[in-house]
């Protein structure tokens, strides 16, 4: 395996991940699918530069990314519950209250 | 690997700010809802003494600390002191619109706190990992924020919107950052900006370059990137709009500056390019959009959608003079943006919300202290002299003018003028239509005080604008 197999891989998932976003217009869970995984792309290019540059700042980085993206994933699932208590659906293309 | 004790002393208004945040979060938990106040009082607190203990310790020299995560400089302290103050005006102007709302929770002031522990961490970051964590310690403590009122629809729409947005932007901005840590094989801004000196512009920088500055843009709020703004500012509850559109402006100031200018600084020919288009459509759509508003709150985004458009013409230009100028800009706007969205805390009471542009009908019959109040705030945001709002966009253009883009100043004068429309209609709208509120506007003491502290800060900047054009200019250098 060399680098830019890793580098290809990441940007497969990043690009993955963006399209989830801006094609999905169904569920707000797949959007948090989308996020998650756009930061696990980023991780494997970290991890990528840090094993063939050796320096391993990269993949302490990676260890902090993850931290975030639990406490980010933590507070999207709180507003999604509290948007279903409101609203009664997750439906992406019911939250259209605010338009201009 | 040890840390010596004095890099503790360098981080010591972080550390305050940490520990009062979190004897806060203890503390309102035995509280009663009568005795609420407590927690207003002691955030207050920490926001003074902090920046007692910022300006006493700031050195003017950089000096770095952890392992060079940490960067103690002038510009830092600066922006710090500036941020305190700016949140100090948030938590006055919003103390009795949230107890009047039964919505005067430690919640408000421990998020605000945490959000601005956030905003030091990124203003001092000097690190790639430094400034990811700020950020996200302020987004996270943001998108709580906007969710806060949970029982309104609108807030939770908003937050959702917000958040997916922002992590979006946080996923590009990472992107870019990995890329460009790839290249360089180090995350300190430094260090990568020593690699990068003297360097062809590669397509792989050039390609970080780019996702760096788009993941900027969103947080920022430039056009193409500013679709969450209006729906944020609009559907949020009014002291946090106050909130996310003054205090994290600056940090978003802090945050450019570390990331583009001081990193891929060397990058300028790319960058600057970018941020001309940028520049460009946020300040004609923000002007432009903004005048078929008929919300305050939703006006005020786009408004600011604008102002961003003026913050990135100082930076582009490259110049140090440009972003003394810039941050002149962003200072004095944080300052108008927190007094625009007090008048509209203001005007509002129980069960009842002044967004909209008519709830501003013959504001000088009802309360002509504050009509004028207004004035002052809308002829700052629309340039008009004697206010600061006039001197920090002449000083912006005067930046652009000294690098050649004569064309690049004329756009962004044409765009101010379309913009002074709108400004200028709430003028119209308080000073010569009828009041249809009869009610009699009897605001509390404490935010009388704040807001006629502010407007007046307004106009005696305006009238005075040398000695913070000259500390904005020192702190840059």
């Amino acid at each position: 395996m060399v680098l830019a197999d890793y580098l290809i891989l990441g940007a497969v998932l990043f690009g993955l991940s963006v399209a989830g976003i801006f094609i999905n217009r169904k569920n707000v869970i797949i959007l948090l699918m989308c996020i998650e995984l756009m930061l696990l792309a980023v991780n494997t290019n970290f991890i990528a530069f840090s094993h063939f540059t050796g320096d391993i700042s990269g993949q302490v980085f990676v260890f902090f990314i993850l931290t975030v993206a639990a406490a980010e994933s933590a507070i999207g699932l709180a507003i999604l519950v509290v948007l279903f208590r409101n609203r009664h659906t997750i439906n992406v293309d019911d939250l259209d209250s605010m338009k201009g | 690997m040890i840390v010596a004790p004095a890099e503790f002393m360098l981080i010591l208004p972080e550390i305050f700010v940490l520990s009062m945040t979190c004897a806060i979060l203890v503390l309102d938990l035995f509280l009663k809802d009568r005795e609420r106040a407590i927690s207003y009082w002691l955030a207050q607190f920490t926001l003074v003494f902090a920046a007692v203990i910022t300006m006493t310790t700031g050195s003017g020299q950089g000096e770095l600390a952890f392992f060079g995560t940490y960067i103690a400089d002038a510009m830092g302290s600066t922006l710090k002191v500036f941020i305190y103050l700016v949140t100090f005006l948030a938590f006055l102007y919003s103390r009795h619109y949230l107890a009047e709302r039964k919505l005067f929770r430690g919640e408000y002031y421990v998020l605000g706190l945490f959000a601005m522990l956030g905003m030091m961490i990124l203003v001092s970051a000097h690190s790639l990992l430094t400034v990811y964590l700020g950020l996200e310690l302020l987004s996270l403590s943001l998108y709580a924020m906007v969710a806060f009122n949970r029982d309104s629809y609108p807030c939770s729409e908003a937050a959702m919107k917000y958040f997916v947005l922002g992590a979006l932007a946080s996923g590009m901005l990472l992107y870019g950052m990995s890329i460009l840590y790839g290249l360089t094989g180090t995350l300190d801004i430094g260090l990568i900006a020593d690699s990068l000196k003297g360097q062809e512009a590669s397509v792989p920088l050039v390609f970080a370059a780019t996702f760096i500055v788009v993941g900027l843009s969103f947080k920022l709020g430039a056009v193409p990137f500013h679709m969450w703004v209006p729906d944020v500012y609009q559907g949020a509850p009014t002291p946090v709009t106050l909130f996310i559109g003054s205090a994290t402006k600056i940090a978003a100031f802090a945050m450019v500056m570390r990331l583009l200018v001081e990193s891929i600084g060397a990058l300028q020919s790319e960058w600057q390019g970018m941020l001309v288009v940028l520049a460009v459509l946020s300040l004609a759509i923000g002007n432009v959009v903004a005048i078929a508003q008929t919300n305050l709150k939703r006006m005020l985004a786009y408004s600011t959608i604008s102002h961003v458009g003026f913050l990135l013409l100082g930076i582009l230009s490259g110049t140090q003079q440009g972003y003394a100028a810039a941050m002149f800009y962003i200072i004095t706007y944080a300052l108008m943006a927190a007094g625009a969205f007090g008048m509209i805390i203001l005007l509002s009471r129980a069960g009842f919300e002044a967004d909209e542009i008519d709830d501003f009908r013959g504001l000088n019959q009802r309360n002509s202290w504050f009509a004028f109040m207004m004035l002052i705030l809308m002829f700052s945001m629309a340039g008009v002299p004697p206010t600061v709002g006039f001197y920090a966009k002449l000083s912006v253009l005067q930046a652009v003018v000294d690098v050649d883009m004569i064309w690049l100043a004329a756009a962004a004068v044409f765009f101010s003028v379309i913009g002074a429309y709108y400004y200028i209609r709430i003028i119209k709208v308080m000073y010569f239509d009828k009041a249809e509120d009869d009610q009699p506007l009897a605001p509390h003491f404490d935010l009388r005080l704040g807001l006629t502290a502010n407007g007046l800060a307004i106009l005696l900047l305006g009238l005075f604008p040398g000695g913070l054009m000259a500390l904005c200019g020192r702190v840059i250098s």
